[in-house]
């Protein structure tokens, strides 16, 4: 279980995240929603300890994670899939996938999972990171992540600019990983995927968790979306 | 002699200066690829490599030979062990901040260079060769150590790039390198990475030395040259790219040798500084640099 306490966050003298509350439970999707600069991002990010949070606490499984050095984080079993997915470009595919085992001292038992999630990835093994195409850089980006066998995934707007079969590809495995029991948090714009994937939904405004909703509870035309997405 | 054997001459002299420069400047190369650090002090490691090169054959009661070799163990270990303090005391505190970590490194480059100048003083010192023999050639003799300092250069750089490609550790610096953000969220701890790669790059500059030492003499001032002609390999080659280095590293040290020969050494200098603003106009990434 991740929790996140009434964090403050943000960069330098720039405050994004404001007494901000959240959790994400085993075996469930939950999706963040919210405008451009509503602090999606930011908040993987001080999940991730790579912005600082100012006051406030984060718990993974009741130990507090925020006062971690961000490299000790991925080690505790929290794995990140970045916006615009942020491979190591001129690495191989083998070696970004190396990274992610490396992470946390996970065998080729983990290697070999994440091949046959992602069979495409097994052809491009000795091909350079940055040549591949966007849907299969995607899918590297989720395999590296995926190496760590982390309890929680964040995901950040992972079906970002791909074409509908790719989209398609990602919601299975995020679903298969959910039924795993993986805690996803999951970013996201699109309401019809949100709609699919997302057990939870917690739309977000100014740096805050403004409304929390459970899946169920959420129509395509739900104000909601109108009101903190825009859409 | 006629002008074949005193090209080759030239040549020969241009590919020893190649390898300790192509040495040098991978180290330069390295530290600012994987940091973003523009390390100005990096010709005082070099030069502290020569100092330490010097007292360790003074003082060991060894033959010249195994005093030579300990002098290459011990001085880039010594400096290593510098630049890591250097690093975690001083730029790990800058952040890494690029332009803060240019004035620091100039501070490190005038506390190095004041510190040799109080405990070694001001004179040029030999340090003798660790063995003596010459290769004949039908028109010249040619020192024997001077090829060794090449074909131990092109070891030790062989070393690196294994080091660089066929490594864990190698791995974990080329993914600090692209992103170290990224590589912090994939559990590499960038502060230890930011000290090794500080360290080697130090360490390299210094078994540098040590092998040029028996050559040149050890100077409190010698670190100036070394600086220089590492910044015009590396922006030539292309800042944080090993490969555009040793390449770049080749022509440098053979048109520096042909040039000094034929003409002078101070034109072989104009030329290559001409190179470089040729380079930062015309491909400012450098020949094997990637686009900014």
């Amino acid at each position: 279980m991740l929790r996140i306490d009434g964090i403050t966050a943000g960069y330098g003298a720039v405050t994004v995240l404001r007494d901000l509350s959240f959790q994400a439970a085993p075996g469930q999707v939950t999706c963040i929603m919210g405008r451009n600069g509503a602090g999606k991002s930011t908040l993987m990010k001080a999940i991730m300890g790579l912005v600082p949070v100012q006051s406030g606490q984060i718990l993974l499984n009741g130990q507090p994670i925020h006062t971690l050095p961000a490299h000790q984080i991925p080690k505790r079993g929290i794995a990140y899939v970045p916006q615009g997915r942020r491979l190591f470009g001129p690495l191989t595919v083998a070696e970004n996938i190396e990274i992610g085992l490396m992470a946390r001292n996970t065998g080729p038992d983990r290697r070999e999972f994440v091949l046959t999630l992602f069979p495409r990835l097994r052809e491009r093994l000795d091909q350079v990171a940055s040549t591949l195409s966007g849907g299969e850089q995607q899918m590297l980006a989720i395999a590296r992540a995926l190496c760590l066998d982390p309890a929680v995934l964040l995901l950040d707007e992972p079906t970002e600019g791909l074409q509908p079969s790719m989209i398609g590809l990602i919601r299975d495995v995020v679903l298969r990983l959910r039924d795993a029991g993986l805690a996803t948090v999951l970013v996201e714009q699109r309401v019809d995927a949100v709609l699919r994937m997302a057990d939870r939904v917690a739309f977000m405004a100014h740096g805050r968790v403004e409304a929390e909703v459970q899946r169920a509870e959420l129509a395509p035309e739900s104000s909601l979306f109108q009101r903190f997405v825009g859409v | 002699m006629s002008f074949g054997p005193f090209l080759l001459l030239a040549l020969l002299e241009g590919t020893v200066m190649a390898a300790v420069l192509a040495l040098t400047a991978v180290g330069l190369s390295l530290v600012f690829g994987v940091m973003r650090v523009v390390n100005v002090a990096h010709g005082e490691f070099f030069m502290v490599g020569a100092v330490l090169a010097w007292f360790v054959t003074t003082y060991l009661p060894f033959p010249p030979a195994l005093s030579w070799l300990v002098a290459l163990i011990i001085a880039p270990l010594i400096v290593a062990a510098i630049a890591a303090l250097a690093d975690t005391l001083i730029l790990k505190r800058l952040t890494y901040d690029p332009e803060a970590t240019i004035v620091a490194t100039i501070g490190i480059l005038y506390m190095l260079q004041q510190a040799v100048l109080t405990l070694y003083g001001p004179d040029a010192r030999p340090v003798p060769a660790p063995f003596e023999w010459r290769i004949q050639t039908p028109w010249f003799g040619y020192s024997g150590y001077k090829l060794f300092v090449v074909a131990a250069s092109g070891a030790i750089l062989t070393a690196v790039w294994l080091f660089m490609t066929r490594s864990r550790a190698g791995l974990v610096m080329r993914a600090t390198q692209v992103d170290r953000d990224i590589a912090r969220a994939f559990g590499i701890n960038v502060d230890r990475v930011y000290a090794g790669t500080f360290a080697l790059g130090a360490g390299l500059a210094a078994v540098a030395a040590v092998l040029i030492v028996p050559i040149q003499q050890a100077h409190y001032l010698m670190g100036h040259d070394p600086l220089l002609l590492s910044f015009v390999v590396v922006i030539i080659g292309g800042l944080g790219s090993i490969r555009g280095t040793l390449v770049a590293a080749l022509v440098i040290g053979l048109s520096d040798g042909v040039i000094s020969m034929f003409f002078s050494p101070t034109l072989a200098k104009i030329l290559a500084t001409l190179l470089v603003a040729m380079v930062l106009v015309f491909r400012p990434q450098g020949l094997f640099g990637a686009k900014a």
